[in-house]
């Protein structure tokens, strides 16, 4: 009997301890380590990797890897240090002053000061600095190094955008830079910086590899090599990322809903879903006499599904928009007017208008004049097309005829957008992280090749538009800002339509990854593979 | 034979001074702008901005003084320097010296494009002559299937298929680029082998549509020269019919095979756009493609005039092949 029971004794422990030996290696598995590569599809190549010169997106990616800058942002979009340890803003909001991180060093060993900020502001405002991103820069009064590790700027007027401005562009090597020509420098290939990656090889047209900082001042990444693998072919990069040739793509909607479905793609990779900084639109060209009715505005919005866009054209993965911010950021109205599909209010509010189906035809009439409208939008695009489609069919259903117009992009903005030949328009726009869209709304904006294109004209909103721009405090900001989000939505210069998601997909191989309001990779250097998981070995 | 082809060499100057003047100038018609890549929709951009940034590209110079000054350099044989913010000098990013030789565009866009050609030689002309001497039979009805097939499929989709079947079903070949990441570890025999693995699927793609071709005309050339008379009076002469074909009427009906190889010169560069853009390999074809997305004038006409230039130098050749093919042509 006693026999019995120490066999039944050492059978448990053995059914013990193979029971417990995934749980153990499991727990093993997701312990941080370093090593391994993280090879990323990029359907452009880099041109030049000085933040400030850069003007393409692949550039900004690489380069944001290299370089640093006096802040950045915060998971929850509130401006934190980066290279500036913490900062001052007068009462009068006319000066900042920046006191920097000290013992932090460029890759090549030499200390970073604030004459390195200050050589960076003096090249960007350069007039042979040829640079998209000056005109923040050009308002700043006084720039003075008070000493190793203090910076002050002065501005005329109290600037809101500033304090972000001073973000991701303007830190350079001054002991590498200085008394040269930046742009026939030999760092606009073979940056210097102080981020957490290193450019280590850079083949032109195949790829572009970074390897770790292993003196970052944040920690050395934990992802030994980072590298841009340069597919000009979404298709092609579709299929590289089935083959294992590449660890992280971002998915067209399409991709994401139907065509990553499958057993392999949910055992090998991970999709993440959040919305991006934009939005698209219907903007109406408001000289054009028709438009300049409110009520007929409104009643085209309220012909509008934007349920039905999102479900069609993004297959599900975006979110209507009410207005030119992004939901869940902190200038976001959530309650102002939305317009829900209602034909009968749309029907309604023509009517008022004088539009009416006198002939019986099936179209609207007023003066003898059918309802019939172009709307332009951009070849190659085909969300914004298929919209267009959408809308024509709405439109249709209230007796309003609208044609498409599908141009070459080129054709389209410097023939049609910038010499105001247009009804309406589909269009997107990017926008920044900060709230202020002055350029876009303010109607001193409309000139050509100004942006305010729809000549949208408020006296509120500009003022609006300069009380958001020149005080830091947020709450007065954001005072500022939901109002003009309620007259916006109450005016209708545009119908604005969706806010689509970001759907990238990775290798589920890296760990660490913690998505936010902001995106994915802004903690790339915490990302990280097991060790029993890692790929390539690093030599 | 001197003077002919001293003759030709100088004809070809003026031509190429056509293409470069005909290229500027529908450059130069087409909306947008270099700069647009930069301003274009970017809100943070003023009109001020906006003029600073074309005076520095020389854009706002009137067109024809444009073209003199581009024309100036060019004759020192300086393309300028490229409008994308790097602003290197157009002839590093085509013939990049900091590269190995086999990693500079020009040279992949040229290998790849001789290797195909050479396939399209080696694989098309026996086609052609078979189908010609068996005019009729399956062999003849099935290549016909197939030249058709080449002619109607098109380049980019056929590639995907292949890279699906071959790069992912089987896992034979690989997907994409011209050499694996790591290629700088492995050894010299394995570094050719990662190559030639790496050019497999590209040069078939970019022979498939020319193999279709040259097959069909090499069938037509020679179903003519065998109904000619010196032919009929070869076999009456009693000769052997492997003698006929292969000795009489092959190298007559060659003389339009040779002519057709100077025009597919140009008609493989255009293809380079394609593949290279689709097999994401760095050649001339896919810097082309991202000089026009982003409007870089000197890129681009750097491009059109190297690629006018082998084309001119692909006829001459051509026409020293016809030359040395027919004594006719030499006796003049």
């Amino acid at each position: 009997m006693k026999h019995l029971h120490l066999m039944f004794l050492s059978i448990a422990v053995v059914l013990f301890i193979t029971s417990l030996q995934p749980v153990l290696s499991s727990e093993i598995s997701d312990q941080p380590a370093y090593g391994d590569a993280l090879i990323t599809g990029s359907i452009g190549e880099p041109s030049v990797l000085i933040p400030m010169l850069a003007g393409d997106s692949a550039s900004h990616d690489v380069a944001g890897l290299v370089f640093n800058g006096l802040v950045k942002y915060d998971t929850d979009l509130s401006i934190i240090g980066d290279l500036a340890e913490s900062w001052d803003i007068s009462q009068d909001g006319l000066v900042i002053t920046f006191y920097l991180r000290k013992g932090v060093k460029w890759t090549d060993g030499v200390e970073f000061t604030a004459e390195d900020v200050m050589f960076g502001y003096k090249t960007i405002i350069n007039e042979k600095t040829p640079t998209p991103y000056k005109e923040d820069y050009l308002q700043v009064k006084k720039a003075e190094v008070l000493d190793r590790y203090t910076f002050r700027v002065g501005y005329e007027k109290p600037f809101a955008p500033a304090l972000s401005s001073w973000g991701n562009l303007v830190v350079l090597p001054k002991h590498l830079l200085e008394g040269k020509d930046i742009t026939k420098s030999d760092l606009v290939r073979n940056p210097i910086g102080m981020g957490p990656y290193i450019l280590k090889k850079w083949t032109s047209g195949q790829d572009v590899t970074l390897g770790s900082n292993k003196n970052y001042f944040e920690g050395r990444p934990c992802i030994d090599e980072y590298v841009y693998k340069i597919i000009p072919d979404p298709a092609t990069m579709f299929l590289e990322l089935q083959a294992g040739g590449i660890d992280m793509m971002g998915l067209t909607p399409i991709q994401y809903t139907r065509q990553t479905n499958t057993k392999y793609f949910m055992e090998n990779f991970q999709k993440f879903r959040y919305p991006v900084f934009s939005y698209t639109y219907m903007g109406f060209n408001l000289k054009h006499p028709w438009f300049k009715d409110k009520r007929v505005r409104q009643a085209i919005a309220y012909a509008i599904d934007k349920g039905e866009l999102v479900d069609v054209v993004l297959f599900g993965l975006g979110s209507p928009a009410t207005g030119p911010y992004v939901p869940n950021t902190w200038a976001y109205n959530p309650n102002a007017k939305k317009y829900d599909y209602d034909l009968t209010r749309a029907k309604q509010l023509l009517k008022e208008a004088g539009w009416e189906d006198t002939d019986g035809d099936g179209w609207l009439e007023k003066d003898g004049k059918k309802f019939e409208f172009s709307v332009l939008t951009n070849m190659g695009n085909r969300s914004r097309e298929q919209t267009a489609t959408i809308v024509q069919y709405r439109l249709k259903k209230i007796g309003i005829k609208m044609n498409i117009r599908v141009l070459e992009w080129s054709t389209f903005i410097n023939e049609f957008i910038d010499k105001r030949r247009f009804e309406t328009v589909i269009l997107g726009w990017s926008i920044g992280i900060d709230p202020d869209q002055y350029a876009i709304w303010h109607s001193s904006k409309t000139r050509e090749k100004e942006f305010n294109f729809v000549s949208f004209n408020n006296a509120e909103v500009d003022a609006l538009l300069e009380t958001g721009r020149r005080t830091f405090d947020v709450e007065k900001r954001k005072k500022a800002y939901y109002r003009i989000q309620e007259i916006l939505a109450d005016e209708v210069p545009y119908i604005f339509l969706y806010v689509p998601d970001a759907t990238p997909i990775v290798s589920s191989r890296f760990k660490g990854i913690k998505p936010a309001t902001i995106g994915i990779s802004y903690n790339l250097p915490k990302w990280y593979v097991p060790k029993n998981l890692q790929k390539h070995r690093m030599e | 034979m001197i003077t002919y082809l001293a003759k030709r060499f100088f004809e070809m100057i003026p031509t190429l001074f056509g293409i470069t003047l005909v290229s500027f100038l529908i450059l130069q018609l087409a909306p947008g702008k270099p700069t647009d890549v930069l301003t274009e929709m970017n809100p943070k951009i003023t009109p001020e901005a906006r003029e600073r940034l074309e005076k520095l590209y020389g854009l706002d110079k009137p067109m024809m003084v444009q073209y003199g000054m581009w024309l100036k350099r060019v004759v020192k044989l300086d393309f300028g320097n490229s409008f994308s913010t790097d602003r290197r000098p157009v002839l590093e990013k085509i013939w990049d010296t900091k590269q190995a030789l086999i990693d500079r565009r020009l040279f992949i866009t040229f290998f790849i494009n001789l290797l195909s050609l050479i396939l399209i030689f080696i694989v098309a002309i026996p086609i052609g002559i078979s189908s010609a001497t068996h005019q009729h039979s399956l062999f003849d009805k099935i290549t016909t299937v197939f030249v058709f097939l080449g002619f109607a499929m098109p380049t980019f989709w056929f590639a995907l298929l292949l890279m699906m079947l071959f790069g992912i079903h089987l896992d034979w070949l690989p997907i994409s680029g011209f050499k694996s990441m790591n290629y700088e570890s492995l050894t010299l025999s394995g570094q050719i082998w990662d190559r030639t693995w790496h050019l497999i699927l590209p040069v078939f793609i970019s022979a498939f549509g020319g193999l279709a071709g040259i097959s069909r005309y090499m069938r037509g050339s020679m179903l003519e020269v065998i109904r000619q008379d010196y032919i009929t009076t070869a076999r009456a002469k009693g000769l052997s019919e492997t003698t006929v074909i292969y000795k009489h009427a092959l190298r007559n009906a060659l003389l339009t095979i040779i002519t057709l190889l100077g025009l597919s010169v140009p008609g493989l560069i255009g293809g380079s756009v394609i593949f290279e853009n689709i097999f994401g390999i760095p050649g001339m074809g896919q810097l082309f493609y991202m000089g026009v997305m982003t409007r870089d004038y000197p890129l681009v006409m750097g491009i059109l005039t190297i690629g006018a230039m082998l084309t001119l130098v692909g006829n001459l050749l051509a026409d020293i092949g016809y030359m040395i093919a027919d004594p006719r042509i030499r006796a003049k």
